[in-house]
Order: C-alpha cells, then structure tokens, then sequence
C-alpha cells in the first residue's frame, strides 16, 4: 500500500505571550492507504495536536505533513480550506452538529462547497445517511437524536464528500458503550468496505483495538506499538 | 442559497431576541422617519417658496405694518408684474386651544389667487370672495378639520384688532399639489380696513406685507434693491427678499429646535447601532464553535463573514422595512393631528433614502467587529471553545 500520510520531523509549539509550550517533538510517522491508525496517550500528550495537524486545521511550528501528495504546512490559508473540503472528513467527540439543520442539512454541508447538481447532492446524502443506518431519520433535528444516532449523522457529514482520509478525535468519547460500539463498527466498515484511511484518536483501549495499528503519544514524542 | 437558509435558520434560533431587535430598529427608523419629517415640515415653506415672488416688509421688524399707499408705487416699479398684500389677523377661534389656531390672513382678494397660482379656487368662488366685504375662503384641509362648509359663518374675537368679527365663507381653495398650505382662512383686507376706521385708527391703510410678482426671477435681487432704495429716507424703511429667503428668516427662529431634533435622529441611529452590534456579537460568540467546525469542513474565512454579515444585514433591513412602513401612517396620522402647525406633513424621498440607507449601514457596521474575530480565530481555539 502507498503512503497516504506522510509526517516528517514535526514539531509544534505553542505560544502563550513569552512562554512556549512543546506539544509535538520531532515527529515522523507514516500512514498508508487504507489504514485504520489509532493514536492513544494521556491527556497533554499531543494527539488531538497531531490530529489536527494532520487534517489541516493546524500548521506545524516545523517540519513537513505531506497528505495524498500535497505539503499542507505550506499551503495558504484559503487552499488549505479547500484541501480540507476534498481531502479530510472530520468526526468530532461531541458531533458538533449545526442544531438549526436537520440531519440531511447537516451532512449536506460539504457538498455544499462542491459543483454538484441538487439532484447528485440529494443522492449522495441520501446513501451516506443509509450507509450510516439513518436514512429515516433525515429530517430529524440533532435535538431529536440520542448521541450515538448523532455521531452517525457526523460520520455521514465527514463522509459524504469521499474525502481522502477520515479523521476521528475521540469519536466515541461521549457515548455510551452500546452507542460507542455502533460506532466503531461503521468506522471498521467504513475501512473495510469503503477502504477509508483512518486516523483515530483515542482514550478507550477497546476503541483502539478497532484499528489496525495503534501508535501511542506520550509527552509529544510517538513510541510505536 | 443555502448560505441564506442558514442565516434564516439562524435568526429563528432565539425568536424573540431576533423579533426584539427588529422591532428596535424598526421603532428607531420609525422615530428617525418621523423626526426627519417633522424638521422638513418645518421647513417646508422654504422648499415650497416661488422664485418669481418676493417680500417687502418693514426694513425693522415683520410685526411693523407698511402704508397702503406703497402699493400703487410698488406696482410702478420695473420688472414688477403684479402687487399684493396681507395682514396677520390672528384673533380666537372657539378658544385658545391648539387644534382651534389656524393661520387668519386679511389679503386683497383682487390679487392674492394671481400671486399665488398654487391655490386653486373656482371662478365664481373667487368672484363672490372679491364682491362681498365680510366673506372669506378657507383651505381644503382647514375646511375638512373644522367642518367649514359653504355659507358657514366663522366668528373670530380680535386681539390685535378687538371686538367680535363674522366671516362667512364662500369659497375653499385647494392645493395644485402637495406642498401648498391648505390650513389658512384669507378674508377681505378692505373689511379689516373699515372696522379700523372705525375702531382701530392707528391701524388704518396698514398692510402687513407685500407680496410681489416679478416678470423675471433672475431680476429679483435688482428689484429689490430698487424697492428699499426708493423706501430709504422714508419713517416705514423696507426690507425685500425673496420669498424662499423670507421664510428662512422665520424657520431659523427655531434654528436651534430643528438643530436639536436633527442631532437627536441621528442618534437614534446611533443607539440602535449599539444594540444590533450587542445582539450580533452575542449570536457570533455563542457560534464560534460552529463557525470553527464550518471552517473545518472547508468553508473559508469569506463564508463565516457571509453569514455573520448576512444575520446583521437581514436584521436591519428587515428591521428597516418594517419602521419605514410604519413611518407613512405614523406620520399621516401625526400630520392629520396637527395640520395647522404642520400643514405640509408628508414623508419625503431624501427621509427614505437616509432610512434605508442608515439600516444598511448599521447591519454593516454592526457585524464588522464579530466578522473580523470570527474570520480570524484558528480553528483549533473554535473547537475549544465551549458550546
């Protein structure tokens, strides 16, 4: 398999007026095509930084993050949203939902930035809310949903625009143990069947045995499984 | 459009916070209309006054009469085509109430309908109006308020010139357009003459003023000159403007009050601006968390802009519309309450312009600084945000 992900030598500090604070040191790490990598480590150890390095919503202080090709770190502010928008489906802990749009609003929001005709876009929602097992709860507010059938509409938003690599920060942090392993079953199909690249951040030992591989954080620094 | 429905969706998240702010505006824009309507009411004579008309008053004071006799030297001068007079009555109408003051004018009813062709009468109003001593005519809108019909005998006690007086009406004029003053009653100037003979000598063969036509507008500064020279070395000096000056002269006797309620629509504005911009930087606040997880689906910066500025906008026009709506009957109904002191009482385009204007520019200036935050806050800091 091809490296989908590829981290060179990153490090990310954080600036808080005069202090600095290193939260990543010197990281290399590759993710292949088709991966479902888990990142674990306690809290302040850097994964959610990684991660958010990784899906472009951060900019390392040095080194390079190269996805699908692309050197995001050097990107401008305005192609790395449109990276972003091909390239990476996010999957928040707490579903960040707009509670105003109903479930089908709420996945149709990325293919909003897309040249797809209303009839495409009506489809793919449509399928990706089926593959996620809510076809019939698309005109439902997030209001009128239990966390897990949330976190699958979140899941349904980060996938309907086929993005390149699916990022999870502790996708199943907020639920409860039946929800959080619905969850991590379409997660594993979604890589099984849909051969998404994951890359998952997690507290939970049992939601990392999910994945295929598991790299563990610790006081920003990776130590490989 | 589904940026729009998101706005949309948006303002319906705190109903009554959205529906509070737009009627705040709507109000402002309603006291903003109002008061701009009022301070161009004021000055309504001004706009309305004739370029080819001019003044001669006494050179002191308007309230000093001028001799009669001035009248056929007047009409001697070149460049001057036709020569009128007036008198301010006053008097009491009823009582001294408010709605019961209406402006009383003794003019010369041979000439007052050619110098001022703005008020249409029918000829044989005008004819009978001219015949008959006693008689006088009254303004359509003056007519309407007081019920005055054809034959009705209006009794006025004098002030400036005492004792009991009867005016019978023959004859209501009407407006050629909306800026002519319907709310005044002109009676013979001959009747208050006579009853001065006989009453009132110091006031005998006195004109309050004259009112002059002139063949050429362009020669209006020459004919005055003429006029005060002629006038200079005599015990009644005269001063003669235009009328458009004329009037000025009067509004800017309450210079200060239309100053002050010009200063205070505008700060009416002002107010109204603050409290859009609270409301929108609360909504923005409280969707921060939603603007950062827009921004990682790939929105951009200009998206998050769109939407604050939208809100904003939408508010204010919104609001706008609403208060420009309600500024026609509130002021129809303000100007019906007040005729005589506003007889000219309708909403201009300039006030529609600036209101709507003003509500554009408070929905932009109002989401210009939670636009800015929100286009430049990082992601990562949106996210921790708690929502």
């Amino acid at each position: 398999m091809s490296t989908l992900v590829e981290i060179q030598n990153v490090t990310k500090v954080y600036r808080r007026d005069t202090l600095e604070i290193p939260v990543l040191q010197n990281i290399s790490l590759n993710v292949p095509e088709g991966e479902f990598l888990a990142l674990m480590g306690p809290s302040g150890s850097g994964k959610t930084t990684l991660l958010n390095l990784i899906s472009g919503i951060d900019k390392p202080t040095s080194g390079s993050i190269i996805v699908a090709g692309t050197d995001i770190a050097k990107l401008s502010e305005s192609a790395l949203a449109k990276w972003r928008s091909h390239h990476i489906g996010f999957v928040f802990q707490f579903y960040n939902l707009m509670p105003v749009l109903t479930a089908y609003e709420n996945v149709e929001l990325p293919l909003l930035l897309t040249n797809l005709s209303k009839k495409e876009k009506k489809e793919r929602v449509a399928m990706v809310l089926k593959v996620v097992g809510l076809e019939d709860r698309m005109d439902h507010y997030p209001k009128q949903l239990s966390g897990g059938q949330q976190q699958r509409v979140a899941i349904a938003r980060a996938i309907v625009s086929d993005p390149t690599v699916i990022i999870g920060d502790e996708p199943t942090g907020d639920l409860d143990r039946k929800s959080a392993e619905e969850i991590l079953i379409l997660l594993s199909r979604l890589n099984s069947e849909f051969k998404k690249t994951i890359i998952m951040v997690t507290h939970d030992p049992h939601a990392a045995e999910s994945a295929h591989k598991i790299q563990h954080l610790d006081k920003g620094e990776l130590n490989a499984n | 459009m589904k940026v729009l429905k998101l706005i949309y969706k948006n303002l319906l998240r705190h109903k009554l916070r959205s529906m509070l702010t737009i009627f705040g505006i709507a109000i402002a824009v309603l006291a903003f209309g109002l008061l701009r309507t009022v301070v161009t009411a004021w000055s309504y004579g001004v706009d309305a006054a004739s370029a080819d008309r001019l003044i001669t008053r006494h050179a002191v004071a308007f309230i000093f009469p001028l001799p009669y006799s001035y009248k056929s030297q007047l009409e001697g001068i070149a460049g001057v085509k036709t020569v009128s007079f007036a008198s301010w009555f006053q008097g009491i109408y009823k009582d001294q109430s408010f709605e019961n003051f209406f402006p009383r004018i003794a003019v010369d009813p041979l000439t007052i309908f050619e110098v001022y062709p703005e008020y249409i009468i029918s000829t044989d109003q005008l004819t009978t109006f001219q015949q008959q001593r006693n008689s006088c005519v009254v303004g359509k809108k003056l007519a309407e308020q007081h019920s005055f019909k054809i034959g009705d005998i209006i009794p006025i006690t004098g002030d400036i010139y005492p004792g009991n007086w009867e005016f019978t009406v023959v004859g209501i004029y009407s407006g050629k357009d909306k800026t002519a003053d319907e709310t005044q009653m002109f009676f013979n100037w001959e009747y208050l003459n006579e009853r001065n003979r006989q009453t009132n000598s110091w006031a005998t063969d006195q004109v309050g003023w004259y009112v002059l036509q002139v063949d050429n507008p362009n020669a209006a500064a020459m004919v005055s000159e003429t006029i005060d020279a002629l006038y200079i070395n005599s015990p009644a000096k005269t001063k003669t403007e235009t009328e458009k000056a004329f009037q000025q002269g009067f509004v800017s006797l309450s210079g200060a009050i239309i100053t002050s309620m010009e200063i205070v629509s505008y700060v009416i504005i002002g107010i109204i601006l603050m409290v859009l911009a609270n409301t929108i930087i609360m909504a923005a606040r409280e969707r921060i968390r939603e603007y950062a997880v827009l921004k990682t689906l790939g929105f951009t910066s200009s998206h998050v802009v769109g939407l604050i500025a939208g809100e904003s906008l939408f508010i204010s026009m919104l609001g706008g519309a609403v208060g420009l709506a309600l500024t026609f009957p509130v002021c129809k109904g303000f100007g019906d309450a007040f005729p005589t002191m506003f007889p000219v009482f309708a909403v201009q385009p300039m006030t529609i312009v600036l209101s709507i204007g003003f509500s554009l520019l408070v929905g932009v200036i109002a989401s210009i600084f939670p636009a800015y935050r929100s286009a430049n806050m990082k992601i990562v800091d949106g996210l921790r945000q708690i929502g």
